[in-house]
């Protein structure tokens, strides 16, 4: 049997594309010692607040900012109970993706009657044709500008070390003069912002239309990359590319005639079984950032 | 302005943060209720007060109410001890599959048997499912917060499946099992109504449960696990091995809501069984304070909301997700307002100078304590002093 090798490996790189966005976000989080639950419901919120204000513009770009604002707005949430008040950080990120994701599906049900989905302007392929280099815009920008750019965020600048400092040991980093809660704030809202993003990718570039449960756990992913990837970047991307194969071998194999027999949910469920088996195999044993869940009040 | 950690935690001030939250939760939801074009007001006394005023009423609140008793007492024990089981939604769903197991292969059987067979069924379903990840985390340290949820979607395409495949309706052919025969059916509590006997199960679980947290040794050594693992660990408790067995019972309890959600209620498997349930359970096990008898009343409450949201959704045309928004926005506002309530503003103008101001520590000062709040799971509604 012929293997498309080139065609799995492009749709690799598209389905990564949503979990580096989100996972880059959940990266700035933790690093500052914030675990964001949220990103479910973020990057739900992303998506659907983008293809709203697309398809109401017709502007796929306004979309996509209209996504980054409200992926900053639900990180400002999270700033306000996790770090102003210090709320328990599974249960606040919990409760902001079950708001999310009610509040877009309420949208969803007065502003679109049941059935009649609106198809939005959407992001082309750049190069099309070109096989595996036809590839969205956003797919580009993920792995070309957003990971190297926090790559080096993080390693080298001073907002990076800031960053780490405040996730690894607020105490000190707040008598060295970091705003810790300046700090996390920033880092929630840029977070929320690339998660927005990484759920716009859905609908604006990937589907042109909006359904129900259109993220359907690939916040949970991120949170497993995250740990998978010891809060490193390329380690991280490598995480979702290990996730986008698995999910492209699977689309692959759903239309293979030979695989006809097995089940498509087990086809589905196969690359959130890679990822725990890839935690199970390689997370062992990880360090968490010191001031990881927790709060930071000064004494 | 400054603001300051309460010395005290005076008496009033944990029911006026409660009060305070549940109104500004009024506030907030009545800008969507208004979007939806309904009337905030008429819209609440749906949500809240209009299901309680009918037999039928009360009686879809009972139902409505009782997985949610399951899965809020099955993330409440696992939460106490530390053990952030977030996949109640997964082991519930594994719950109704294991309890259509022998509905579907054991059908003759007489309801005696079949049903202690099949809630058992569904308990060890629960459990298998929250194995794997409390089997992770004992022995390989990994983050059970992860495992968990990624089980959730994994969970759900199983019974999506099943539906699809070998059990698909044999008459109908729609991705819905069979009908289950008489002797699987949870008989009706009161002839006429749909309550069943699974409110009576989720009763008995609660008062259990209430009863060994409160009350007994084991209930003491899950809170100290719980909220302070290494001072627990010191004195001699089993801290791995309690979260261990939480992490099973708080499966096998998601797992039992599931069984008796399938066989009290749809008496056939299918793919919308759980209506977010187990993510609900957090929520009501966060606002009923991880104990026993708070998560009955949560889930009284919750269940009012999601009966009053049906009503309002076909009376008013307040679409039924306003439930999910209405419930969220009350876990988020009472945790915030308890957690607020914590602190104090203090407006101070320049302080009065009657000694010379003195000179700065020139060193830092000796190790202050990590944080306010201990990383405890009861600190999720900052009821510690």
């Amino acid at each position: 049997m012929d293997f498309p090798l080139i065609a799995v490996l492009a749709a690799t790189l598209t389905i990564a594309t949503p979990l580096v966005w989100a996972g880059l976000g959940a990266i700035i989080n933790e690093r500052a010692g914030i675990l964001n639950l949220g990103i479910e419901g973020t990057m739900y919120a992303g998506a659907f607040v983008g293809f709203l204000t697309a398809s109401a513009s017709g502007s796929a770009t306004l979309g996509l900012l209209a996504a980054i604002i409200a992926g900053a707005l639900a990180g400002s949430l999270m700033g306000l109970l996790t770090v102003t008040l210090g709320v328990n950080q599974h249960v606040a990120g919990i409760g902001t993706t079950l708001l999310l994701i009610g509040a877009c599906d309420f949208s969803n049900r007065i502003l679109f009657s049941a059935g009649s989905q609106a198809v939005t302007a959407k992001f082309d392929r750049l190069f099309a044709g070109t096989g595996f280099f036809a590839q969205y815009p956003m797919t580009y920008l993920a792995f070309l500008v957003a990971a190297p750019a926090l790559w080096w965020v993080l390693r080298s600048s001073g907002f990076g070390l800031r960053l780490r400092a405040v996730g690894e040991n607020p105490e000190a980093a707040d008598a060295a003069g970091i705003p810790v809660a300046g700090t996390r704030y920033t880092a929630l809202v840029l977070g929320g912002a690339l998660m927005g993003t990484g759920g716009a990718f859905l609908t604006l570039s990937l589907l042109g239309s909006f359904t129900l449960d259109i993220v359907s756990g690939r916040g949970w992913i991120c949170i497993a990359l995250i740990i998978f990837g010891r809060w490193k970047v390329w380690p991280v991307v490598a995480g979702a590319l290990l996730f986008g194969f698995a999910d492209a071998l699977q689309l692959q194999l759903a239309i293979t005639p030979q695989f006809g027999a097995v089940p498509n949910e087990l086809l589905i469920a196969f690359p959130y079984l890679v990822v725990i088996g890839a935690l199970a195999i390689w997370g062992r044993g990880v360090r968490y950032p010191g001031a990881y869940l927790v709060p930071y009040r000064r004494a | 302005m400054k603001i300051l950690l309460r010395a005290r935690d005076s008496r009033w001030l944990a029911p006026a943060a409660v009060v305070g939250a549940v109104l500004l939760t009024l506030l907030l939801t009545a800008g969507p209720i208004r979007l939806a074009g309904a009337n905030p007001l008429a819209a609440y006394e749906r949500y809240l007060v209009t299901p309680l005023m009918s037999l039928t009423g009360l009686g879809d609140v009972l139902l409505a109410s009782t997985p949610l008793i399951f899965t809020g007492l099955a993330v409440a024990i696992a939460f106490r001890v530390g053990y952030f089981n977030i996949g109640a939604e997964g082991q519930f769903l594994v719950g109704t599959v294991a309890a259509t197991l022998p509905a579907l292969y054991l059908s003759e059987l007489p309801g005696l048997i079949a049903l202690p067979l099949a809630l058992g069924c569904g308990a060890l379903g629960g459990a298998a499912w929250a194995f794997l990840p409390a089997w992770l985390k004992r022995h390989a340290r990994i983050d059970e917060v992860v495992t968990t949820l990624l089980l959730n979607p994994v969970a759900l395409l199983l019974v999506q499946g099943l539906l699809n495949g070998p059990w698909r309706n044999s008459e109908t052919g729609f991705p819905d099992s069979d009908r289950f025969d008489a002797g699987y059916t949870l008989p009706a509590l009161v002839d006429g109504s749909r309550v069943h006997w699974g409110l009576v199960i989720a009763l008995l679980l609660v008062l259990a449960v209430g009863i060994v947290l409160a009350f007994t040794p084991l209930g003491l050594r899950l809170k100290a696990a719980g909220q302070s693992p290494d001072a627990a660990r010191f004195s001699g408790i089993p801290v791995a091995t309690l979260k261990w067995r939480c992490a099973l019972a708080s499966g096998a309890i998601a797992g039992l809501g599931g069984a008796s959600q399938v066989l009290g209620v749809q008496h056939q498997l299918t793919a919308s069984v759980s209506n977010g349930y187990g993510y609900t359970g957090v929520v009501v096990a966060t606002l009923g304070a991880l104990a026993a008898g708070g998560v009955l009343l949560v889930a009284l409450l919750l269940g009012d909301i999601a009966v009053g949201a049906q009503n309002a959704s076909i009376v008013l045309h307040v679409p039924t997700q306003m439930g999910t928004i209405v419930s969220s926005t009350l876990l988020l506002t009472v945790v915030a307002f308890l957690a607020a309530r914590r602190y104090r503003l203090v407006l101070r103008r320049r302080p009065p100078r009657t000694q010379a101001p003195r000179p700065r520590a020139p060193q830092p000062q000796a190790p202050r304590p990590r944080s306010t709040q201990p990383r405890g799971p009861a600190s999720t509604l900052g009821q510690e002093r």
